[in-house]
């Protein structure tokens, strides 16, 4: 027994081929009735822990209270509060003030102009970075009000406005608390790492249960979504001020709150606007996502253009969200570089002369509304001009789907039948209990004991909740698609590294990328490959191929020069260089960008769920449309843990091959 | 305790390390092998200090010898894990949070090796700063800053922002911005060695020309000789976390402690440390109008050399306490000393 300690590799290698055969042949466990349960979790041992979460939900809602006032009316008010700044800034970009309700309401006072929020928002590209920003920010704004996008795109917009400051201002409150109580980080920090795994949709429905239905509940999904990045961001940034700084603000004798506001935030503001950058992308990318109950938008649009197989409009729509993202991205990744950028302030006097741009915008704005009086157009971008690429993304779709039908239908089938249908049989083949027995033995082989009994209760709540099968259906569709963005990722990343023109034109291809909200990626793979499996691997491989590249790229970038020296002068070639000495050392670096890839792979699931597979997103999408709160929350909770685990696992390997080749 | 001790250490420890207390509380005087044995990094041990009223008090010492710790706790910025500090007789360690707030905004200062500026400020405002942190009035903040910073020769800068100054500049902000609330004690960490040499001298005259001026009470931590023994009242040099004498730069020179001193001030040019007094010959007869006893040897060197005869030292009071010949200063010179 002994010896078998000493050589874990092979006894990992026996493992594993006894895996493989259990999966291969425990389908004929089925004919014998005392051996099933082992294969199919029986109905009768599931935990209804759904159906508790739903009651508790029901009592909540229905009959919890505080003496005064009830739970219910709690949140309403909450609600209320949202509302009015959200309706107030919805009224001024998208839809004017009304007077009166329903039909016979009219419009007192117009929204802003197209033209007065487009020069605004070059103004402030200009005021940002330069000519060049408030060019590209500029003509995408007209582009959404040429290609009739700009009512959806401005409601959209609206959503984000209300939701980032929210969402910054909660998460650097949390991080700062964080900061100054150890204690209180060490509760964050699961929750945090709970909140980020967690899909959306697992907590819809209870602020749906709270919030009621429309802008008010998306907006605190959204607020949610976005602030465990910016607490995260704002310990951490808080944690790297430079330590003399901090002994200056204490022998200066600073109060704590002196410390904070004036010393730690402020020194912090770099990192600090990165978060920013962040809860703005991902506030974005969740308006988008809540469109489905009731942000509207242009989510809604994508979605309404989807049901009705329009292809044409949820190419336009998709497209504006593409070019808002952009335009959003630059705009406040150049405001946030801006910010630190501490220079002598303008010498000129006078009003005027110090607030040019912003005089010229309350000018431009102005003329409009009063000219809009008369001239329509000036303020509503007229109908008549509107252009539209719908007929040509249907032809082109069409024209794809004529000519290269039986091509695109033999590479689905092709993959299909040799390598997901293949997977998918191996993980719904292992019986679970030993299942639960390997995931263990991972854990405790990479992470100690403490890892090992972590996968033991997470993996054990999947099966007990009854969640078991569709968790295998959701780490084959996972696990296939992080193979394939793998596969495809790595080697563009290392390309990326050697080559510096290369290097360029893929940093900005996948800086694009990341910016766009995840519903983007659906909409092509849809029209292409319709719906199923493949549809929704190859949509998950396109949005999570990105930290794959980037990840790989860092990597192999990053070695240390002096070791390719040695490399060089004891005589390697370049191939060498590369497989003996780059590779091997960017490894942990590229763990950690496959790690990134499944944390996107499994957030992308909820959505590849409107394609029809049968997994945890599923589930989860389910439960929305259902208002099943338990449903929803257990089938979420077993996608973050199944994601937990795989960073355990992951970070735990990267963390011991950094140390075997003496990083860090 | 004497009338004139501005600060004082007593058995004052810092062990890096979990349950340090405890074990100190167990082996109070554990040596060096003992504390290392049981896993801790001994960053000050058992250091004794008196800095006296109005002096420049430096520390010295190799990297990691504990310097900064050692200074760190002198100002709580780092909680000793034993022992007594004294500032102005009162109980240092005692102090309530407020009472010890009160005493870094009103007594203490600080500049620091890397500057530690804020960087979303202006130089008028980096100086008012500590100020306007006491709750003072703008205008009054801004008036006292305006004084200091002429007084450290960056006036017309106040509009600057730190990283459009140069190294020393920025340490000129950094020393204005601690000397404008008048601190009574003046904690100096490396203050210069950011700093390339030709500006770390041009610094040292400007912080004496300051010292002349002002009579602070100063801890200055360096582990460059020739600043030491330019500053220095009284140096203190540590090794492994402990200080190992407390001396004069010629006592150091002239009675190391130990072979470490000994091997530390090997290459202390003599001749600006050791003082005529120190190796005159007593009582013997000399030419000249007399050399005071109290100036190096570097100072008087060419008159010795050149004159024929040795000549005569006087104290103080000019009275003739001995003579210092040829040979004397030439062995100091070529550092064949004693
Ligand atoms: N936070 C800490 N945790 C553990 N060990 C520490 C910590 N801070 C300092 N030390 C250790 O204490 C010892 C003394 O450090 P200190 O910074 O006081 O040295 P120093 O004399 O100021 O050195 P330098 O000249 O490099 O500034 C060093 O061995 C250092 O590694
Ligand atoms: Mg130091």
């Amino acid at each position: 027994m002994a010896w078998l300690l000493k050589k874990p590799t092979l006894v990992f290698l026996a493992l594993f081929a006894a895996t493989w055969l259990l999966a291969k042949y425990s389908s004929t466990w089925f004919e014998s009735p005392s051996l099933a349960w082992a294969i199919d979790y029986p109905k009768t041992w599931v935990l209804p822990l759904k159906d508790y979460v739903s009651a508790a939900m029901k009592w909540l809602v229905e009959d919890a209270g505080f003496g005064l006032f009830s739970f219910t009316e709690l949140t309403r008010a909450i609600a209320w509060l949202i509302e009015q700044p959200y309706e107030f800034v919805r009224a001024v970009l998208a839809t004017g003030f009304f007077d009166g309700i329903g039909r016979r309401a009219t419009q007192i006072v117009p929204p802003l102009s197209w033209i007065a929020v487009t020069a605004a928002v070059v103004a402030l590209g200009h005021y940002a970075k330069s000519w060049g920003l408030a060019a590209i920010v500029g003509l995408a704004f007209l582009y959404l009000a040429v290609f009739g996008q700009w009512e959806s795109a401005m409601v959209t917009l609206a959503s984000v406005v209300i939701a980032v400051p929210f969402g910054v201002a909660g998460g650097l409150m949390l991080g700062i608390l964080a900061y100054r109580h150890k204690s209180f980080e060490a509760v964050l920090k699961p929750v945090l790492d709970l909140m980020q795994t967690i899909p959306v949709f697992a907590y819809l429905v209870p602020i749906l249960f709270m919030f009621g239905f429309g802008p008010v509940s998306a907006l605190v999904a959204t607020v949610i979504y976005a602030m465990p990045p910016m607490a995260r961001i704002t310990t951490m940034a808080l944690k790297n001020v430079d330590p003399e700084i901090v002994d200056f603000g204490k022998m200066t004798g600073c109060t704590q709150r002196q410390m904070t506001w004036k010393i730690l935030v402020p020194s912090a503001l770099n990192g600090l606007m990165v978060g920013v950058n962040q809860v703005i992308m991902l506030s974005l990318n969740m308006v988008i996502i809540a469109s489905m109950i009731g942000a509207g938008g242009l989510g809604f649009d994508v979605l309404a253009s989807l049901r009705r197989l329009n292809i044409g409009g949820g190419f336009e729509a998709g497209i504006a969200i593409v070019i808002l993202a952009v335009a959003l991205d630059r705009l406040s990744q150049a405001l946030a570089a801006r910010s630190t950028e501490y220079s002598p302030p303008p010498r000129e006097q006078g009003f005027v002369a110090r607030h040019k741009r912003s005089v010229t915008v309350v000018v431009i704005l102005g003329i409009t509304m009063g000219l809009g009086l008369f001239i329509p157009a000036l303020q509503t971008y007229p109908e008549a001009a509107e252009l539209s690429t719908g007929a040509f993304w249907t032809n082109g779709v069409k024209y794809l789907n004529i000519n290269y039908f039986d091509q695109f239908e033999a590479v689905k089938i092709f993959l299909l039948t040799n390598f997901l249908l293949p997977i998918k049989r191996f993980f719904l083949g292992i019986p679970w209990p030993w299942a639960i027995a390997m995931i263990t033995l991972i854990g405790w082989k990479f992470g100690g004991w403490k890892l090992g009994a972590m996968n033991f209760a997470m993996a054990l709540f999947i099966a007990t909740t009854g969640m078991w099968e569709k968790a295998m259906i959701t780490i084959y569709l996972c696990g296939a698609s992080v193979v394939i963005a793998s596969i495809i990722g790595i080697p563009i990343g290392i390309w990326a590294a050697l080559s510096p023109r290369a290097g360029k034109v893929i940093g900005v291809a996948i800086d694009t990328l990341q910016t766009l909200p995840s519903f983007v990626y659906l909409i092509p793979v849809i029209m292409l490959f319709r719906i199923g499996d493949f549809t929704a691997m190859v949509a998950i491989v396109a949005y999570a191929l990105v930290p794959a590249v980037r990840y790989a790229a860092h990597g192999v970038r990053h070695v240390s020069p002096d070791l390719i020296e040695a490399g060089v002068v004891s005589g390697c070639t370049k191939r060498q260089i590369l497989f003996k000495i780059r590779l091997p050392l960017a490894l942990p670096e590229i763990l950690l960008g496959i790690n990134q890839t499944i944390m996107l792979a499994l957030s992308m699931l909820v959505i590849t769920a409107l394609v029809g597979t049968r997994d945890l997103g599923q589930e989860v999408y389910i439960a929305l449309t259902k208002a099943d709160t338990g449903r929803g929350l257990v089938a979420g909770l077993a996608i973050a843990f199944i994601a937990i685990m795989a960073d355990r696992i992951i970070s735990a390997s990267a963390r011991k091959a950094k140390t075997r080749y003496g990083i860090d | 305790m004497a009338e004139n001790i501005k600060l004082a250490c007593r058995n004052v420890w810092k062990l890096y390390g979990p349950r340090a207390v405890e074990f100190l509380k167990a082996n109070p005087d554990a040596d060096l092998e003992r504390v290392k044995n049981a896993g801790f990094v001994p960053a000050v041990r058992g250091a004794n200090v008196d800095v006296r009223d109005g002096e420049i008090f430096v520390i010295m010492g190799l990297s990691g010898s504990g310097k900064s710790t050692l200074v760190r706790c002198m100002s709580r910025l780092i909680e000793p894990t034993a022992g007594e500090l004294f500032f102005e007789g009162q109980d240092l360690r005692k102090a309530s949070k407020k009472a010890l707030i009160d005493i870094r905004r009103h007594k203490m200062g600080m500049v620091f090796q890397h500057f530690a500026l804020l960087p979303h400020l202006t130089v008028l405002e980096n100086v008012a700063f500590p100020l306007t942190i006491q709750g003072q009035a703008k205008a009054a903040a801004d008036t006292r800053a305006r004084e200091v910073i002429e007084l450290v020769g960056l006036g017309g800068r106040e509009n600057y922002y730190p990283r459009e100054l140069s190294g020393g500049q920025q340490q000129r902000v950094g020393i204005a911005r601690s000397l404008a609330v008048e601190p009574e004690l003046w904690f100096l960490d490396e203050p210069f060695s950011a700093l390339d040499p030709l500006i770390r001298r041009e610094m040292q005259d400007e912080f004496m020309r300051l010292q002349a001026m002002l009579k602070k009470t100063i801890v200055f931590i360096t582990h460059d000789f020739d600043e030491a023994i330019r500053l220095a009242d009284r140096i203190a040099i540590m090794k492994d976390g402990a200080i190992i004498q407390v001396a004069t730069p010629e006592e150091l020179v002239m009675n190391p402690a130990s072979d470490y001193v000994e091997e530390f001030t090997r290459h202390v040019p003599r001749d600006k440390v050791i003082s005529v007094g120190a190796v005159m010959k007593k009582g013997a007869e000399g030419a000249g109008a007399g050399l005071p006893m109290a100036s190096k040897i570097a100072e008087i060197a060419e008159a010795v050399v050149m004159a024929d005869a040795p000549l005569k030292v006087v104290d103080a009071a000019g009275k003739a306490v001995g003579a210092i010949d040829r040979e004397t200063v030439i062995n100091i010179l070529i550092g064949r000393v004693r």
